[in-house]
């Protein structure tokens, strides 16, 4: 190569080099405010703050929404599998909502640790499947579970 | 072999011989594009079988992801054509980051709006600004500031340095898109498509989805040499094989 293409070839590379340093270490050390919300482990730590509005996020646990009877407030404990957070909500639900499910809540958390959300958004993952498949799936589960192995 | 890429490299240097070639792959380009396109299309909208909870709007991703997927890829070839601006001062290659900028706005903003139309259903919500949707909307940025940068510089060798620069700037955006949701927690979920793994999509809906993939790609190749010639001719208009071009083609 021609040692002036070699010299700009280099000089590019270091300033390449030296962009992604400097846009690395600031995105780390701006991590939480891109972070869209806390998960459960960081609010029972005490990482997301009290008297400001908040996104919260993880899944539902499984068996864990309680409807009220008067009106559309739904409870709820959105989890990570470490921790978990009691959400409130009043309104329409996305018709993604279900247990299992992923959620992101928008609200504050009140100081008996209830987390009073006014958005509820549905996370989708990143699993694809056509219904025959989760219907064969879920029997297969559930025949496994009713038919203890014989071998034991 | 390093000997024959090298020769097809200094062959680039030779707009007249890069016409030439495109238009021997043109017609290629075009006709298998436009089959696997459709063909991916035609059996992702209307054959493949519904998803279990979004049902039938997951069909936006056919439209969505291979938008998206050619958006970032552009960028990454105008980032290296933006090196050998720079380095080997290479005409054609200035001539790509022109001919392609635009066609990869209108690809970012294809995937923004199949994003925001999707998540309203599914989400609840048009927009969140989680760091995937953000990065995507900064390439939207990034093309835009290209382009009016393009066409604010007059001087031909100035134009293609500046151009070249933001480029190469703006390419530290790709690995944050890319991986924007695996560290930080986003609303958008993680790739269903890994290098390392099987996809997490059933194949009777991965399959159109690789087509349509493969027939944009090939579709964006043909509109690319398109463009470059058109700005090739524009350009030497005043040579000797581009007047004997035009002589031909009235006769």
């Amino acid at each position: 190569m021609h040692p002036i293409r070699r010299k700009r070839l280099t000089i590019i590379l270091f300033l390449l080099a030296g962009l992604a340093i400097a846009v690395g270490l600031t995105t780390y050390a701006l991590r939480q405010n891109i972070n869209l919300f806390y998960d459960p482990t960081q609010i029972a730590a005490g990482e997301a703050p009290r008297d400001a509005r908040i996104r919260a996020g993880g899944m539902v646990k499984q068996g864990s929404v309680v409807r009220s009877e008067q009106d559309l407030t739904v409870e709820f404990q959105v989890t990570d599998f470490v921790s978990s957070v009691t959400v409130r909500y009043t309104g329409i639900l996305p018709d993604l909502f279900d247990e299992g499910q992923g959620v992101v809540a928008l609200g504050r958390l009140q100081s008996d640790g209830v987390f009073v959300a006014d958005q509820v958004l549905a996370k989708h993952d990143e699993n694809y499947m056509p219904p025959e498949v989760s219907d064969a799936l879920e029997k297969a589960e559930a025949a496994s579970a009713r038919v203890p192995p014989m071998n034991q | 072999m390093w000997q024959f890429i090298r020769q097809l490299f200094h062959k680039f240097g030779s707009p007249k011989w890069f016409y030439g070639i495109a238009s021997k792959m043109m017609p290629w380009l075009l006709g298998i594009g436009l089959i696997l396109l459709l063909a991916g299309l035609v059996w992702g909208l209307a054959f493949a079988p519904a998803e279990r909870l979004q049902g039938n709007s997951y069909r936006i991703i056919f439209i969505h992801v291979p938008s998206a997927f050619l958006a970032q890829s552009i960028y990454i070839m105008m980032a290296v054509t933006a090196v050998v601006t720079l380095v080997w001062r290479m005409k054609l290659a200035d001539l790509f980051v022109r001919a392609v900028a635009p066609v990869g706005a209108v690809l970012t903003f294809l995937a923004l709006f199949t994003g925001a139309v999707w998540g309203k259903p599914t989400w609840g919500t048009w927009w969140v600004w989680d760091a995937r949707l953000t990065s995507m909307l900064i390439l939207l940025f990034l093309y835009f500031g290209v382009i009016v940068l393009m066409s604010a510089i007059t001087d031909e060798k100035s134009s293609a340095r500046a151009v070249a620069v933001l480029v190469l700037v703006g390419v530290v955006n790709i690995p944050i898109i890319k991986y924007s949701v695996e560290w930080w927690n986003t609303l958008h979920q993680p790739a269903t498509f890994k290098l390392t793994d099987k996809p997490s999509m059933a194949p009777e809906m991965w399959v159109p989805l690789l087509l349509s993939v493969l027939g944009l790609y090939l579709l964006f190749g043909w509109l690319a040499c398109l463009r470059m010639q058109t700005e090739i001719l524009k350009r030497e208009h005043r040579t000797r094989w581009v007047r004997d071009l035009a002589t031909a083609e009235g006769n």
